[in-house]
């Protein structure tokens, strides 16, 4: 990486507020291969998939996440081409939105840690029709050994730390959301 | 969609209380969140905010880097709505810029800019039920363009209406364009509304009344900006967005940055 973070900055001006997305992103934010950091079934490909509930356990059909990933190396990309996917360049970013019955799915690979010691994670964004504004959290591996030296996952109780560790399944990786409720989501702010 | 009783007198009442509880907050020193996650006059809200405070995290490498987008991804025509057809779509034309700035400042370069809108009518091309207003043949909606060296975008589109919305009897929302913004680090993504000025359903409007602050209900409010005005063709409108949220800086200053 040619260009190191030295600090950090958060800025002092005003954030503009966000807003909800809406019912009627359907048209305009979805495209085709969104979803797909890789083709499917490629080698080395997972499947990244869930559902995404309300507080009384209903699933949410007008939802959309967002990851934001390391490569298999842990490599940050900064390759464009999210957009029109050519199917050869990762760049670790992929946009899913979830379908009627609440689901949604990513082809991608395993992140990599981006440093010794460091925990590989998705970074994952949340929108939805009646959310005022973006959520945002981490999906960890499940059994990664640098989990249990991770400063976020060791502050957090057990209950709240399973909300944050994605299952193994056949295909990959099964991780789900719930807006609310008793198994809530853990997110996070980074202020 | 589901039949209900409250007016907007009902709605009205919820938006001033909590308006009015806000304030009582702040000056105890603890400004509210904004907008407000858990706001129940925007009645789809109730089952989908969060109930626990979010958790502080330290962002690690990934989170301090953006998503990476360019030219191969957007066509510039993409910027100009009013081109889907074979004809010109009904409305009054108007061009939309402003720049993408960083909690410090500094531009947005090269980044994507998404937004979507209604028609002229408030008619939105989507499946769901809406209220039948017409569809425009030559209006889709949809938008995208990369920013420039000064963090700027630009879109020429048309002034969307108001639109009806079933979240309690006489429901309507403002004008608005929806944007969809990513920043210099995944941490700055945001997802907002652009409205137009002086608007006289701002007050009755719980998504834009979920900024309890007047101050930053004002900064998604768009300024009527005769120097963006194309003769004999466009009203021009102009509106800054700033992201914030940690993010990397450099060792070396980026060209232009000086
Ligand atoms: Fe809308």
């Amino acid at each position: 990486m040619s260009t190191i973070p030295t600090q950090i900055a958060s800025g002092s001006a005003s954030a503009t507020p966000g807003q909800t997305i809406g019912p009627f992103f359907g048209y305009a934010l979805p495209y085709e291969g969104d979803a797909d950091l890789v083709p499917p079934g490629s080698p080395g490909s997972i499947r990244l998939h869930g559902w995404v509930y309300d507080g009384a356990g209903n699933p949410i059909p007008d939802a959309l996440l967002e990851i934001w990933q390391t490569d298999a190396d842990g490599n940050v990309p900064q390759a464009e081409g999210s957009l029109h996917r050519d199917g050869w360049t990762f760049t670790g970013w992929g946009r899913a939105g979830t379908d009627l019955h609440g689901h949604y799915s990513f082809s991608t690979v395993l992140p990599g840690a981006a440093g010794e010691g460091r925990v590989p994670f998705f970074a994952l964004t949340v929108f939805a029709r009646g959310l005022l504004d973006k959520l945002q959290t981490r999906i960890y591996l499940p059994e990664h050994p640098a989990n249990a030296g991770d400063p976020l996952l060791v502050s957090l109780s057990e209950d709240e730390r399973a909300t944050l560790v994605a299952t193994a399944d056949a295909t990959g990786l099964r991780f789900d959301i719930h807006l609310q409720g008793d198994r809530e989501t853990t997110f996070l702010n980074y202020g | 969609m589901t039949a209900t009783t409250e007016t907007q007198a009902d709605l009205s009442a919820e938006i001033a209380k909590i308006e009015a509880d806000a304030e009582g907050q702040t000056q105890e020193g603890k400004p509210s969140r904004q907008p407000l996650l858990d706001y129940p006059p925007y009645r789809s809200s109730i089952l989908r905010h969060p109930t626990k405070d979010p958790r502080h995290a330290d962002p690690e490498t990934i989170e301090l880097w953006a998503p990476c987008f360019g030219h191969s991804d957007v066509d510039p025509l993409e910027a100009d709505l009013t081109i889907a057809g074979s004809n010109e779509p009904i409305g009054e034309r108007i061009t939309v810029s402003g720049r993408v700035l960083d909690g410090e400042g500094r531009p947005v370069r090269n980044q994507l800019v998404e937004i979507w809108q209604a028609n002229s009518a408030g008619r939105y091309v989507h499946k769901r039920e809406q209220h039948p207003a017409p569809l425009d043949p030559n209006f889709t909606g949809v938008g995208r363009c990369i920013t420039d060296a000064e963090g700027r975008y630009r879109f020429q589109t048309i002034k969307p209406g108001p639109y009806p919305w079933g979240n309690h009897i006489n429901a309507w929302r403002p004008a608005h364009i929806h944007f969809s913004l990513f920043g210099r680090a995944f941490t700055q993504r945001l997802i907002t509304q652009m409205y137009f000025p002086s608007d006289p359903l701002f007050a009755l409007d719980p998504i834009y009344q979920s900024i309890t602050s007047q101050k930053d209900r004002d900064a998604l409010v768009a300024r009527y900006d005769h120097d963006l005005s194309v003769p004999e063709y466009s009203m021009g409108y102009s509106w800054d967005i700033v992201v914030t949220g940690p993010s990397r800086t450099w060792t070396e200053p980026e060209e232009g940055d000086l």
